[in-house]
């Protein structure tokens, strides 16, 4: 890692206060004591190539010693400028931009598009429909989850955990491609439903995921839960007070590990989640341990959602019909004429919401994912802002930093858990 | 918008110029740019609102003559589990506006974002610094002038 220059803003401050390896340059009097050997400041350029930010975050880290004083988030390297792009598609064809927003959990952000978009056009989908996309937003918060935890545990120097948890996600993985046909970018959500019905293999394939999966965990949670370096490197690492969480605007794991019970899935229900019970696992500790807790109790929670969806789930449609917002089946287009119009019509001029403004937030598995969307009443939205968690989270990074070791700043990443595509759009 | 939610505003706010109006079901309501302060701090402090956290702030580009540019947050009282949209009329020219960060502060690195992309200036900003683009960039990407396709030659890349 090498040493940089601070960033201009800090420039001003550094002038007046020199380290004392500048001053004893500057004076070539190298006589100077230092009474302790790491008694000076620097400063520590950690990223944008660096394997324990997860992906492409920069910090600058100011340190005295092996304690950091100060540290500055520099964001944007993954910037695609989505929300620019989102204005100059239809709706329909925004949807498999939204897999590269959080690209660890791509079918949780269909689903919060695919509703941000029917609240604005003001279309209700049928009962299957809607138990599908719990289904598939639960096992996007279990892999996403798992992902978390296991790079977390590899932060802190457990590297068995972490591939018993991608052995666990490769098998969401798998379950996705007998879903929609693509294991990573999904696209699977449609404005009206979902782009296929789910079959009866891969509802029971999701069983016999399930069933295992709470063993699979307790194997891997028995490797690290008493294991003394895991805790003592996790145990008050990363506090923030309750009240700044607050302040900061955070969401998700983060908000409920400092003892705040809030969640969009019971605060302001929408699919089916208010007919399914689940417990909200809330923690009061606010560090780094409290939020691989709330992660994991949250996959459990998951795993009984998903039973309740396997075993409630509806026959009967699983698309909207209303062929004036919906995409026809494609055999429908091949061979009927007033399909074809339709069809043309949706990838033309897309579906036209009234002229208004809407927006929808779901519980996606690093908090609050909401959209923001302005329609001028043509196929195109004429603003859409993407409200990412990650984006928020990072910001708590700078206060939770203060005053920890530069050994602990990896911990702290991967429990704020950010992931780039996300918070850079 | 429920009618409780407008008559507990209406008489917490009564000595401002307010205007109502709903984002799709949710209350939403316009601040006259010169109070937003006062406003704010009642909205934050008062028992009966609460709307302690803000979780999100979306700068807008209009492309009107008059008030081009809104700026609209996103409030949320966890206490009472209620949203809460305020939305600011910004001038076409020189689009500006008091901070919002001394009240509620993760505004911080939302009014960064919306400097980057729009060019709304915040007044008394702690590090009002772009946030995506290279500080060299000159336009403001987001506003409807800027073309889809970017501008030749705005991004300096290096020598071959």
């Amino acid at each position: 890692m090498p040493q940089t220059i601070l960033p201009e803003q800090q420039e001003g401050e550094k002038k007046t206060k020199k380290s004392k390896i500048l001053e004893a340059l500057e004076s070539e009097d190298l006589s100077i004591q230092f009474t302790d050997a790491l008694d000076n400041e620097m400063v520590l350029n950690m990223g944008p190539q660096h394997p324990a930010t997860h992906g492409v975050l920069r910090l600058l880290v100011s340190l005295d010693g092996e304690t950091v004083k100060k540290c500055i988030p520099e964001l944007g390297y993954l910037h695609r400028g989505y929300e620019k792009l989102a204005e100059a598609c239809t709706y329909h064809e925004f949807i498999p931009h939204t897999d590269r927003l959080d690209y660890l959990s791509p079918m949780a952000n269909n689903v919060a598009y695919a509703l941000a978009v029917e609240k604005l056009i003001d279309l209700e989908i049928p009962e299957r429909g809607k138990y599908i996309r719990v289904i598939i937003a639960e096992l996007a918060r279990i892999q996403s989850h798992l992902l978390a935890v296991g790079a977390l545990l590899m932060d802190v120097g457990a590297v068995t955990p972490f591939l018993w948890a991608i052995r666990e996600r490769e098998k969401i993985l798998d379950l996705y491609d007998v879903i929609c046909g693509a294991r990573f970018t999904t696209s699977y959500t449609r404005v009206g439903g979902v782009a296929q019905d789910v079959t009866d293999e891969s509802l029971t394939g999701i069983k016999k995921f399930i069933d295992e999966f709470e063993n699979n965990l307790d194997d891997m949670r028995s490797l690290v839960e008493r294991n003394k370096i895991f805790i003592v490197r996790c145990e008050n690492i990363g506090h923030l007070s309750k009240e700044n969480c607050i302040d900061l605007g955070l969401t998700g794991p983060l908000l409920r590990a400092c003892g705040i019970s809030r969640d969009l899935r019971r605060d302001e229900p929408y699919l089916v989640y208010d007919k399914l019970d689940f417990n909200i696992p809330v923690y009061t500790e606010s560090d780094c341990l409290a939020r691989y807790y709330v992660r994991v109790d949250e996959m459990i929670e998951c795993v009984k959602i998903l039973k309740q969806c396997i075993e409630k789930i509806p026959a009967g449609q699983h698309n909207a019909l209303q062929s004036k917002k919906v995409l026809p089946k494609k055999e429908r287009v091949y061979t009927k004429m007033e399909e074809l119009i339709h069809d043309f019509m949706l990838i033309n001029f897309g579906v036209n919401p009234p002229k208004r403004e809407s927006y929808c937030a779901i519980e996606a598995s690093k908090g609050e994912l909401g959209f923001y969307i302005i329609s001028d009443g043509s196929g195109h939205p004429f603003r859409t802002k993407i409200r990412s968690p990650s984006f928020s989270n990072l910001q708590a990074l700078s206060p939770m930093m203060k005053e920890c070791l530069i050994s602990d700043t990896v911990v702290i990443i991967g429990s704020v858990d950010p992931v780039m595509g996300e918070a850079d759009k | 918008m429920s009618k409780e939610t407008i008559e507990l505003l209406k008489s917490k706010l009564g000595n401002f110029q307010i205007e109502f109006t709903d984002v799709n079901g949710t209350p939403a309501i316009y601040i006259d740019h010169k109070d937003v302060i006062e406003v704010c701090n009642i909205l934050k402090n008062d028992e009966s609102l609460k709307y302690n956290s803000m979780v999100d702030g979306v700068s807008v580009d209009r492309f009107e003559k008059k008030n081009r540019f809104e700026m609209i947050y996103n409030l949320v009282s966890i206490d009472n589990n209620k949203r809460l949209f305020i939305k600011i009329r910004l001038d076409t020219k020189k689009p500006e506006m008091e901070t919002l960060s001394g009240i509620w502060g993760s505004a911080n690195w939302y009014e960064r974002e919306a400097y980057d992309m729009m060019g709304i200036n915040f007044r008394n900003h702690p590090d009002l610094r772009r946030m995506y683009m290279p500080d060299e960039f000159e336009y403001h990407p987001l506003r409807k002038d800027f073309p889809l396709m970017g501008i030749p030659g705005s991004i300096p890349l290096p020598n071959k």
